[in-house]
């Protein structure tokens, strides 16, 4: 009974129970491993460790297990696991023009040096569900066939030695034709902030609403993004270039005073080119948003890209007024973690609370009875004549 | 037969699924739809618009159309941005290859039906062709006004005062107008219309085209249609004409002078080369022994 959740040690013991055991299912079906949701479910695993902040396939796998597939549930063990860990430092800079990139596109540029790579993708397969993967031994998909037909010649997808790949957007830079990523050289560099170690103030700066949108939810971010498409705030967004791939993590321990490699991660990456009419002091050119997160998460590096953009709007001198490119709003409201906790709070007893309103409600009903019999005991004589 | 049963489809066609992916009662649906559609040039007719087996935003709406109009006999063209071998237009043309068995082709003279994205073709159609336009965001009016119930009301009072104002709003701040793509149109002198995202390149072979074109958004939910023959207007001003982009390369391959031109990026030292967007063009060129800069005679 609900009631004896307040205080009800045995009741919370025997929900755990039944949880367990809707998790594990039919004993009669073997037993999920981790080792295949990190193989088979690598798009899931993929999800939580962006939103969960954590670069580690095992534990993903893991939190998606225990969290019963429930994705949000996966990045809230993650992140409650991620605070428990000791800081040893930031690490260098990634080198993401390196990656040894397994997919990237540009959706500006018909052909770019390095060329076009489709890679594994769902982009231009028909979604027919496809039988014969019901089937026990799983027969071979036959979407990969129609894709390696449809990727034809231009567009190898063969991992071979490859050609380097110079960033799509520094060939629009090298004509000065979209804004610099970085400060110009002399500018006073402020220290990258840290939304793990600083709480968020407003109005923030760009690194701080990157680090926010990294971690932001897929969907709320999808949201926002796509409504910039639809009208409210548009960007004009072109993806410059969306990379995927492998990239080499550095550290410089203090005492060494160079950088070693310390491993290897997975990222997507999102360079989108945005228009941008200019000023009465600047010329026009194109700008930029940026979205990145760990492991194949395209959908999100796109919408975060759009985003990130759109929050822009101040510093670009724009008109602002779409949900889209209000910072306080789409800041406070993209973490997950925090606003299924919120929402999902209304499931805590109210009791209190909610006795204090009944008391009020019933008082006012009251007032409000005794306010008509009033005004109809005035009426009376007056109508009596 | 009665009209609800399925046409019967070629043995190559995928027996599991109805001709044309679709069922016959949402064909006649649609069919209904760009009836109306045709009825009243330029007007956006709201329809049923179906889950597809491709993601919304890729040409749900033009393959819905393109489904509900396609026949056994046609002669299908695919192309996303002039060319016809874009994995896109691939994708697209092997779904209908799959779902009906027609015949498919590159060449913009022997199609019957031409399904496209970004482009209008080079070659002049004819009386019997129909070009299929995928669309985005089928509202001209959207990006003025985000609302729905608004944009209606505004298309049916004719009050396109707005869009001037954007317009000459271009005019003051830049000396000309600002857009390059899906440059709104007037259509049969009534409704302001969304061309899709086409270059303005495009623009003028939308007048008085002897071609039926049809322009489906899926996820918009909305056909409209410009019917054979009709006169479809660049909105722009006296002192400042419309005027479409003008390039000062020929095509490298075939030497074209009157197409619209992609820029390839050569080598990260920024060297580039212009090419045919319409692929179809210049290989017709081409084989007609026209060579540009960087070509090879075929």
């Amino acid at each position: 009974m609900y009631v004896a959740a307040k205080g009800g040690e045995k009741a919370i013991a025997g929900a755990h129970r039944l949880l367990a055991e809707e998790r594990r299912g039919d004993p009669a079906v073997s037993e999920i491993g981790t080792d295949q949701i990190s193989e088979q479910l690598g798009r899931a695993v993929d999800r939580v460790m962006t939103e969960g902040a954590l670069f580690d396939r095992k534990l993903a796998a893991l939190a998606i297990k225990q969290a019963a597939g429930d994705l949000i549930e996966a990045i809230f063990l993650i992140r409650a696991y991620r605070t428990t860990l000791p800081r040893f430092g930031y690490s260098e800079p990634l080198k993401v023009s390196d990656m040894r990139a397994r997919r990237r596109i540009s959706a500006t540029f018909k052909d770019v040096p390095g060329g076009q790579v489709l890679g594994p993708t769902f982009d231009y397969t028909h979604r027919l569900l496809d039988f014969a993967l019901e089937a026990e031994g799983g027969a071979r998909d036959h979407s990969v066939e129609l894709h390696s037909a449809a990727t034809g010649d231009a567009l190898h997808d063969d991992p071979g030695p490859m050609d380097p790949m110079p960033r799509v957007l520094d060939q629009l830079a090298s004509e000065g034709m979209i804004e610099d990523s970085e400060a110009p050289a002399g500018d006073v560099v402020s220290p990258v902030g840290d939304i793990t170690r600083e709480p968020t103030e407003f109005p923030a700066d760009r690194d701080v609403r990157l680090q926010t949108l990294a971690r932001g939810d897929e969907g709320f971010l999808l949201a926002m993004g796509y409504s910039t498409q639809r009208g409210y705030g548009r960007t004009h967004p072109f993806a410059g270039e969306i990379r995927m791939g492998e990239v080499t993590v550095e550290f410089m321990p203090e005492e060494l005073g160079f950088p070693i490699e310390i491993g290897e991660i997975t990222i997507t990456e999102c360079e989108m080119v945005n228009q941008f009419k200019g000023t009465a002091t600047e010329k026009p050119k194109f700008t930029r948003g940026y979205g990145l997160g760990f492991g194949h998460v395209e959908r999100k590096a796109i919408s975060m890209a759009l985003v990130d953009r759109s929050l822009r709007c101040r510093d670009l001198g724009e008109e602002a007024g779409a949900p889209a490119q209000d910072e306080e709003f789409v800041l406070s409201h993209s973490d997950n973690v925090q606003a299924t906790g919120f929402v999902e709070h209304l499931k805590l007893p109210h009791y209190v609370d909610f006795q204090s309103e009944l008391e009020l409600v019933r008082r006012m009903r009251a007032e409000f009875d005794a306010a008509q019999e009033a005004k109809e005991e005035i009426a009376k004589p007056e109508a009596a004549e | 037969m009665t009209a609800v049963q399925s046409e019967t489809p070629r043995a190559e066609a995928d027996s599991g699924y109805n001709f044309a992916y679709l069922d016959e009662q949402t064909k006649r649906m649609i069919r209904r739809a760009i009836l109306k559609a045709v009825a009243i040039p330029g007007y956006q007719v709201p329809f049923a618009s179906r889950e597809m087996p491709m993601p919304y935003g890729w040409g749900t709406g033009g393959v819905q159309v393109t489904a509900a109009v396609i026949g056994s006999d046609d002669v299908l063209k695919v192309i996303d941005q002039g060319s016809d071998d874009t994995t896109n237009a691939v994708s697209i043309r092997s779904f209908f290859v799959r779902t009906t068995g027609v015949e498919t082709t590159e060449k913009t003279r022997d199609a019957t039906l031409i399904q496209t994205r970004h482009r209008v073709p080079e070659t002049p159609l004819s009386e019997d062709q129909i070009l299929v336009y995928q669309v985005p965001i089928p509202e001209p009016l959207r990006f003025l006004e985000p609302r729905e119930t608004e944009t209606r009301r505004m298309h049916a009072l004719e009050d396109y005062g707005l869009m001037h104002v954007k317009l000459y709003e271009d005019i003051a701040h830049h000396g000309h107008i600002a857009t390059t793509y899906a440059y709104p149109v007037k259509v049969a002198g009534r409704y302001v219309m969304d061309p899709s995202p086409t270059p303005k390149f495009d623009n003028p072979k939308m007048n008085h085209s002897p071609a039926l074109q049809l322009f489906g958004a899926g996820r918009e939910k909305r056909i409209y249609a410009i019917p054979p023959h009709t006169e479809v207007v660049s909105l722009d001003f006296e002192d400042h004409p419309f005027e479409v982009q003008q390039w000062d390369n020929a095509c490298a391959l075939c030497g074209a002078t009157d197409s619209f031109l992609d820029e390839v990026i050569m080598d990260d030292a920024g060297k580039r080369m212009f090419v045919c967007s319409d692929s179809d063009y210049c290989e017709e060129r081409r084989a007609a022994g026209h060579v540009g800069e960087e070509g090879v005679p075929l």
